[in-house]
């Protein structure tokens, strides 16, 4: 980048964006995703409102993700069809972030707006175990928020929720104006 | 017993920038919560702090290193094995008492601030790290090193590159 523009701001900006440097230990993230979790749980006063906050959590780490690893992963190409995102989110996005592939990536029989992630043992949830008198959460929120707002930054706004289904399911249904645009696409 | 083909035993890799941005979430979202840093500082030590009793079992258990035998062992073996385990980066050490027991652990790349480029104005007395000296003191604590394990961290802008200071004081 031209020094003249530059010149004086933080040398974070001038870095090149080359594949990551290194990759760091589960132990670290799961301890720190433990904290968090309990965090929020001293805050809130029901399961849906752990989820909510797990889930804005997620929400900010997923819109500061998605411009690094499109940039890395899909130079100067962007994704116009919901496939084509779906397929970037179930593979190169899962990889970068949680060292593999989603499992599963299917569509709803009687929906085309909702599709469904699949996760035998999601990475977020290594080493988390449910009480039973809390036993619909699902710290997987933390990666339905990530998925929303990635979703939502890359121009197809969805709804994201996390379910307890053939392992964990992430649930994303699109708004009625991603699927109209997507057919007018499929159309031309 | 039987192990599932599918799974990774040896897989026990993140992706760094998951860790980073989880942090930064998590400092966000506490200072949110919090008005005054020096709260959000405290907070985020306490965390550390729990974090640190726990992840010196997970270090002993995959490091099998020797017993220390000084303070300066200590520091080292923090430096050299435990960042590079946990956070893939090797801060250098020095000791800055005549006693032997305070140290400076003094880290050119952090990889906590990967993706912070400054904080802003109203924050200006947020330690961003303070967890890192949560985790310090809550480890040595576990490993029987008791005391007055008084974790401070300064900021020192020396050169471009800006060095993060861990002080320890026994």
């Amino acid at each position: 980048m031209d020094a003249r523009f530059t010149r004086g701001k933080s040398p974070v900006l001038e870095r090149a964006l080359g594949r990551p440097r290194s990759e760091l230990s589960l132990a670290a993230f799961a301890l720190l995703f433990s904290e968090l979790v309990q965090y929020c749980q001293r805050r809130v006063a029901s399961v849906a409102e752990l989820q909510t906050r797990l889930a804005r959590l997620g929400h900010h780490v997923g819109l500061r993700a998605l411009d690094a690893l499109v940039a890395r992963e899909r130079p100067g190409r962007r994704e116009t069809k919901v496939l084509g995102v779906l397929l970037f989110v179930k593979g190169p996005l899962w990889r970068a972030l949680f060292g593999r592939e989603a499992d599963k990536l299917e569509q709803a029989n009687d929906d085309d707006r909702t599709f469904y992630v699949i996760e035998r043992e999601p990475l977020v949830n290594t080493f988390v175990s449910v009480p039973r008198e809390n036993s619909s959460l699902n710290c997987a929120a933390f990666a339905a928020g990530l998925l929303e707002a990635v979703l939502g930054a890359a121009g197809f706004p969805a709804r994201v929720s996390a379910h307890w289904h053939k392992g964990t399911t992430l649930m994303i249904k699109f708004d009625e104006a991603v699927i109209a645009r997507d057919k007018s696409l499929e159309g031309r | 017993m039987s192990r599932s083909p599918g799974r990774k035993q040896e897989n026990h890799k993140i992706s760094r920038e998951l860790f980073v941005l989880t942090y930064g979430a998590l400092v966000a979202q506490l200072c949110k919560d919090y008005e005054k840093d020096e709260d959000v500082n405290a907070c985020l030590d306490r965390m550390g702090y729990s974090i640190g009793i726990r992840l010196i079992d997970d270090f002993l258990a995959r490091s099998a290193v020797k017993k220390c035998r000084s303070y300066s062992e200590t520091a080292d073996m923090i430096a050299q094995v435990a960042f590079k385990m946990y956070l893939g980066v090797t801060p250098s050490v020095s000791c800055s008492s005549a006693t032997g027991n305070e140290f400076s652990l003094i880290l050119d790349k952090n990889p906590l601030v990967d993706f912070v480029e400054e904080l802003p104005a109203e924050r200006a007395s947020l330690c961003y790290c303070n967890l890192l000296c949560g985790v310090i003191r809550g480890a040595l604590e576990m490993d029987r090193l008791k005391g007055d394990a008084v974790t401070e961290i300064g900021i020192t802008f020396l050169r471009k590159p800006e060095d993060r200071k861990h002080r320890r004081n026994k």
